[in-house]
């Protein structure tokens, strides 16, 4: 067994944990030794290759693919040197006031959540994408929604050279998204602090962590770890739990802590999505430009759903939509007609929904489809059908209705047609030493938007707590 | 048997070469590596269930059936009132679907030519 030595150490890389890392690095001006452990690889930037299987293998836990307890539903995870801020499409929304007061946190206050997230507003490039750059698959949603009336929003985004390549989920190829990957390690390291990639902590023993690093596969993507394959017990004075909200609860249930924490993996939501795709009569620009440029959340309060535009990857496509065979090929063949839309419930807490350890120690996500999101859910696919229709769209594919493909024709009976009845999970995307915990799991409840601004303002705030108490933590 | 159900979820997958085919299965094979054990156990008893429980219904394997009769099995699969069956069709048709586009030319089939340099690629 390895020996190895740290103050503080930061499991995790993503919002939270690179945040941290760039929060605390200035300590180690004054001698303090910091690692952060990535249970993922760290890519060179030309090793991004924007092809769908091979980047999901490397930069998603389980390839993208981790399946809810019942298998009903995916859970795609960023897993690598930037963790899910290298693999989301950069979107950057401020928590909603409404949101933060319905968490009712106790010392937390609207005020200075957004304080905190305009730092990285600013940090990390957001801003608007030019109306030119914005792409057919995108200005069709705006339309669509401009003909029933709706209010579109525009996306920032926290991009810088963005080249339009439209493969942001697979980690941007140029370098272009300005995740924790490009920001905040960066810096961190440039401060002393140390990342260790490859490098998976599987419990905390009071004031030891009992890690393993592993070796860089043959022929496999990334740099080996900077550590030598093996086991590894690190001490530390201070730990910083930033896995995320399925990955911290497992680790914390795999360890022994000196409290019991009877509220430990409860409390999951996850936003699930289903991704809508909808055929045009012409060849639009879809997989050309940045892929998610405006969402619509006036239902979000009467109805529970957010509609988002999207473009997905063939792979994915071909697995969201429903059914096999040569219907299912049909639709496929039309890739380069094809719009989409994401439909995204504001699934709340509930006690059925929750994260435990399996055997082997790995997480177990319980989730269960309230009757509350199947109908937002629903009412979110009837409402992207109009808004695809009503951009012209000759036939949608909607997967909680009677018919699988609804053509134009039939589109005055879409109400009649979709209905959370034929909606079928399945396919949905969706101490002794000082711990702290920063990342989306200290969410009390659904966040209703991409939360990494506001996972960055809770690391933010809980760094100032341990640089503030650095003399007494780390004497 | 898996070649039957991938040319049942994707009928084109029938014009592919030995290449090819070597090729999709090397992509499911990668993407079922490291997953937990417990899941590809599963996953090669629902295959089996696939390919023998047509017996008693149509006298024949899932591999030896007409492809109209195999569509209809998997079709009741599908829509299947048990969760467990229906989730682990899904997880087949995802295996399948996952070997035929995502391959490159299983995606250049459809249309799909991604580009690193986006706009510049096509002139904008």
């Amino acid at each position: 067994m390895n020996e190895r030595e740290y103050d503080i150490v930061i499991i995790g890389s993503g919002a939270g944990g690179g945040t941290v890392a760039q929060e605390l690095g200035p300590l180690c001006r004054d001698g303090a030794r910091i690692v952060v452990l990535e249970k993922g690889p760290r890519l060179r930037d030309d090793e991004f290759s924007g092809r769908e299987v091979e980047m999901a293998q490397v930069l998603y836990e389980d390839g993208g693919g981790l399946l809810t307890a019942d298998g009903s539903m995916t859970l795609a995870m960023g897993c690598g040197y930037g963790g899910s801020t290298t693999v989301y499409t950069g979107t950057s929304i401020a928590a909603p006031e409404r949101v933060i007061q319905s968490w009712n946190v106790p010392g937390l206050g609207y005020e200075e959540v957004m304080r905190r997230t305009r730092k990285f507003i600013e940090q990390n490039n957001v801003h608007y994408l030019k109306e030119e750059r914005i792409n057919e698959n995108n200005q069709l949603f705006v339309e669509g929604c401009r003909r029933l009336g709706y209010d579109v929003e525009q996306f920032p985004i926290n991009v810088k050279g963005c080249r339009g390549s439209s493969l942001c989920n697979l980690g941007c190829p140029n370098q272009a998204k300005q995740g924790t990957n490009r920001v905040q390690l960066p810096r961190a390291e440039r401060e002393g602090v140390e990342v260790v990639t490859r490098c998976e902590v599987g419990r905390l023993e009071g004031r030891t962590l009992i890690a393993r690093v592993t070796q860089k596969p043959e022929g496999g993507k990334g740099e080996p770890s900077p550590w030598e394959p093996g086991e590894y017990r690190i001490r530390a004075k201070v730990v910083v739990a930033c896995a995320g909200a399925v990955n911290t609860p497992a680790l914390l249930m795999r360890s022994r802590l000196p409290t019991r924490l009877p509220r430990l993996g409860h409390g999951f939501t996850s936003h699930p999505a289903l991704i809508l795709v909808a055929e045009h009569e012409r060849s639009i620009s879809n997989f050309v430009g940045h892929p998610k440029s405006y969402y619509l959340d006036e239902f979000v309060e009467s109805e529970g759903f957010i509609l988002e535009t999207c473009m997905y990857f063939p792979f994915t496509t071909a697995k969201s939509l429903r059914g096999f065979g040569a219907p299912h090929s049909d639709f496929m063949r039309a890739f380069p007609r094809l719009q989409m839309i994401l439909v995204l419930a504001c699934d709340h807490v509930d006690p059925s929904n929750r994260v435990t350890v399996d055997g082997d120690g790995r997480p177990v996500v319980h989730y269960r489809f309230t009757p509350e999101v199947r109908n937002a859910l629903a009412r979110g696919t009837l409402t992207a059908a109009r808004i695809f229709f009503a951009a012209g769209a000759r036939r949608v594919h909607v997967p909680a209705a009677t018919h699988t493909t609804v053509e134009r024709e039939d589109s005055e009976r879409l109400e009649e047609m979709i209905d959370e009845r034929h909606f079928r999970p399945g396919g949905v995307s969706v101490s002794a030493a000082r711990l702290f915990v920063a990342d989306a799991s200290l969410f009390p409840d659904s966040i209703e938007i991409n939360p990494y601004l506001t996972i960055m303002a809770l690391a933010d705030r809980v760094a100032q707590r341990i640089r503030q108490d650095a003399g007494t933590l780390l004497g | 048997m898996f070649s039957a159900v991938v040319r049942a979820v994707v009928p084109e997958a029938d014009e592919l070469n030995d290449a090819e085919w070597g090729e999709l299965v090397a992509l499911v094979e990668d993407s079922l590596r490291g997953r937990p054990a417990g899941l590809r156990r599963q996953l090669r008893l629902f295959l089996r269930l696939v390919e023998w429980l047509p017996l008693f219904r149509y006298g024949r394997r899932f591999s030896s059936l007409e492809p109209a009769r195999g569509a209809r099995f998997l079709a009741g699969l599908q829509n299947h009132r048990v969760d467990r069956i229906r989730v682990g069709f899904w997880g087949l048709r995802t295996l399948a679907l996952l070997g035929y586009y995502g391959r490159a030319d299983g995606a250049a089939a459809i249309g799909y030519h991604p580009n690193p340099t986006g706009w510049e690629a096509v002139g904008r």
